[in-house]
């Protein structure tokens, strides 16, 4: 098992490489740098001084060399300094990666929460009213924009009733470590969570679903029920330990979705996260701080693969690894 | 005498199908009796199988009609709660399975599986379960049990799989034992060996069995009584010694006759005409099998064929068993005919 483990994180080497240097590519292949988004419509600028400050940065400098400084640092963790902010990126990123973790593990939470027992309401009683409200919601999830949605939300219970702050992730008065703390980040955090979650649940509802119904047809289940089992003990022991495998494999890749797919809501809401960092920097051309999110971006997507192979080889017997 | 175990009557199994229920065991009556081997054959589609599934209510109960008795004990199974159904499954019934690959849940051990059926039906401490089913192990001739009890199905081959899937049946020493095709999933070395295991294991036990197969050989080797079903109806029941020798029905007569053996080079071999008609599109009215013995005149079958006892012990359903013939057999008698008048 351990020796698994080692095997599938050395295997990550490569794969970080090959995701570093065609991010770096696509990174520079965008138009525009950092100095253009910083100086465009400045009237001041002169394209003399423009050119001196690109000099200045290494911007001049063939792709090798300056992937090579890039990735240099990047491995001491350093991804250099934000234009923009003209602070660290890696400070920048530390104040927001909390922020978004845990937007992301209380989605993934609610959505666990919601669409484990709907998916198994629906499986276990398909064709009943519950099972075509549920399949229903579903539809509507699945059809619904994530961004329509939170506006939604957003206006109905911030704006309309008020119930909920209208953007943020604490209320700035509060000081940080008490019980009204606590509860201010819960409010700016509950808005967010449950639009994300309320129509993210519709592939796990629809894949249990599926999978009960598969599963309840098959031939150890008549063996259970030959046994004597009872009918709830037949869903709990046999059906539901079959169908919740594939559930529980994919967290790995639904936790790092969150993670990346935080740029609509984190937008939305103005939650100070990693998405909302990704879509300004984009927007100011903040070429170091993009390439550093990208590349946390897309190891998070590597490790969560890691993850689900290493959940799937725990909780199924047929790929345990000698 | 010996004591039934087992008394069906008149049981009927209907699926739905679009909409319309169609009976797939039409008016079957059958005992079985205490240490008694009961075979049912037929061909694929002929309802031994759902006969099966209804005695033990396995059937999905959404499109399922159970008409009929199923009297075990003091009880019709058929009228009992689903909870009350569970006190019976398991304990004093068990059950083997066709396809040992699929029979068993994939993600819990040998043991757990052995072990569940007495959670429900034994008070039991932990150590007596597995103390018994290391037991059950032995006794369906799994050698190294310590290990395979610690294992899942998929590390273990399909005959090593049938056998632990009739320790499940036998886990609660059931008085009656169901085998659904035991032998059918399995290559013929290993169906050799399950069934000299079934055999050994009904010389020890006082169970009545009760075996479908279409396998004519198993029948033979292990039946004391033989039920022969076509189109969801019994068409004979006799000793098995009896109805290898004197088999009446057209249909049964017919099977027997398919079977490859002693053949002479070039002779052929016989074949019954047309195919087991879909419940759907089954003509309920007169003798069922006579569409596929046409060269038997209309008045030969019964308006409402019957079960008749011909010998004492061997019942027979329709009149046409009295003038069958197979054509083949007569092509000479008729040249002699022929030339005669």
């Amino acid at each position: 098992m351990l020796k698994f483990i080692l095997r599938r994180t050395l295997l990550m080497i490569p794969q970080l490489i090959l995701l570093s240097l065609i991010i770096f590519m696509l990174a520079k292949a965008m138009p525009g740098d950092a100095v253009t988004g910083a100086f465009m419509g400045n009237p001041d600028a002169t394209p003399e001084q423009i050119e001196k400050i690109r000099e200045k940065f290494g911007l001049n400098d063939p792709w090798y060399q300056q992937y090579g400084r890039w990735i240099g640092k990047a491995v001491k963790g350093d991804f250099g300094q934000s234009y923009t902010h003209q602070q660290p990126v890696t400070t920048l990123i530390a104040g927001r990666v909390e922020n978004t973790v845990l937007l992301s593990l209380f989605t993934a939470i609610m959505i666990y929460l919601m669409a484990i027992p709907l998916g198994i309401i629906a499986g276990r009683w398909t064709d009943t009213w519950a099972d075509k409200m549920i399949v229903t919601y579903n539809y509507f999830a699945f059809a619904t924009p994530l961004f329509v949605f939170a506006l939604l939300m957003l206006f109905l219970f911030s704006f309309v009733l008020g119930w909920f702050p209208i953007g943020g992730t604490v209320d700035i008065r509060i000081e940080t470590g008490t019980w009204d703390y606590v509860v201010s980040r819960a409010k700016h955090l509950f808005l967010p969570v449950m639009s994300a979650a309320l129509i993210g649940t519709y592939a796990t509802i629809q894949y249990l679903r599926n999978d009960i119904i598969d599963q309840k047809i098959k031939d150890y289940v008549k063996t259970a029920r030959a046994k004597g089992v009872p009918e709830g003990k037949v869903y709990t022991r046999h059906i539901l330990r079959n169908s919740l495998l594939p559930i529980a494999a994919f967290l790995g890749y639904e936790i790092t979705g969150l993670i990346g797919g935080s740029i609509f809501i984190e937008s939305i809401f103005s939650y100070q996260g990693l998405g909302q960092l990704f879509l300004q920097s984009i927007n100011l051309r903040d070429f170091t701080v993009v390439t550093a999110l990208v590349m946390i971006f897309g190891t998070a997507t590597i490790v969560g693969t890691l993850l689900s192979d290493i959940i799937l080889s725990i909780v199924d017997p047929r790929i345990r690894i000698e | 005498m010996k004591k039934p175990v087992l008394d069906i009557k008149d049981l009927r199994t209907s699926f739905r199908i679009k909409g319309d229920y169609y009976a797939a065991v039409d008016g079957v009556t059958l005992t079985v009796h205490e240490n008694e081997v009961v075979a049912i054959v037929g061909e694929s589609g002929c309802g031994k199988s759902a006969l099966a599934l209804s005695i033990m209510g396995l059937h999905d109960h959404k499109n399922t009609k159970l008409e009929g008795q199923v009297n075990f004990g003091d009880e019709n199974l058929l009228s009992l709660s689903r909870s009350r159904l569970n006190k019976v499954r398991g304990k004093d019934i068990g059950m083997i399975f066709q396809d040992p690959m699929t029979a068993l849940n994939p993600l819990a051990t040998i043991g757990r599986q052995i072990e569940e059926p007495m959670d429900y039906h034994m008070k039991l401490s932990a150590s007596d379960k597995k103390k018994r089913t290391m037991e059950l192990l032995r006794r369906v001739g799994i050698k190294n049990e310590q290990r395979v009890y610690e294992q899942y199905p998929h590390e273990l081959s399909g005959g090593m799989r049938q056998r632990v899937v009739i320790a499940i049946a036998l886990a609660c020493d059931p008085v009656l034992l169901l085998a659904d095709e035991p032998t059918t999933a399995l290559d013929v070395t290993i169906q050799a060996q399950i069934m000299d295991l079934m055999k050994e294991l009904q010389n020890q036990m006082k169970t009545g069995i009760i075996l479908i197969t279409h396998d004519l050989g198993v029948v033979a080797e292990m039946a004391d009584r033989v039920v022969v079903m076509y189109a969801g109806e019994v068409v004979e029941i006799a000793d098995v010694k009896e109805l290898f020798e004197n088999p009446l029905h057209p249909y049964t007569r017919s099977l027997l006759n398919s079977i490859p053996s002693n053949l002479e080079a070039k002779e052929k071999l016989h074949v019954i005409d047309g195919i087991v008609p879909s419940i759907q599109n089954l003509d309920r009215e007169g003798c069922r099998f006579a569409p596929r013995i046409e060269w038997i005149p209309e008045e030969d079958h019964e308006k409402n064929p019957e079960m008749h006892e011909a010998t004492p012990n061997h019942f027979v359903r329709c009149s046409c068993y009295k003038t069958f013939y197979f054509p083949e057999d007569r092509v000479g008698e008729r040249e002699y005919v022929a030339t005669n008048s």
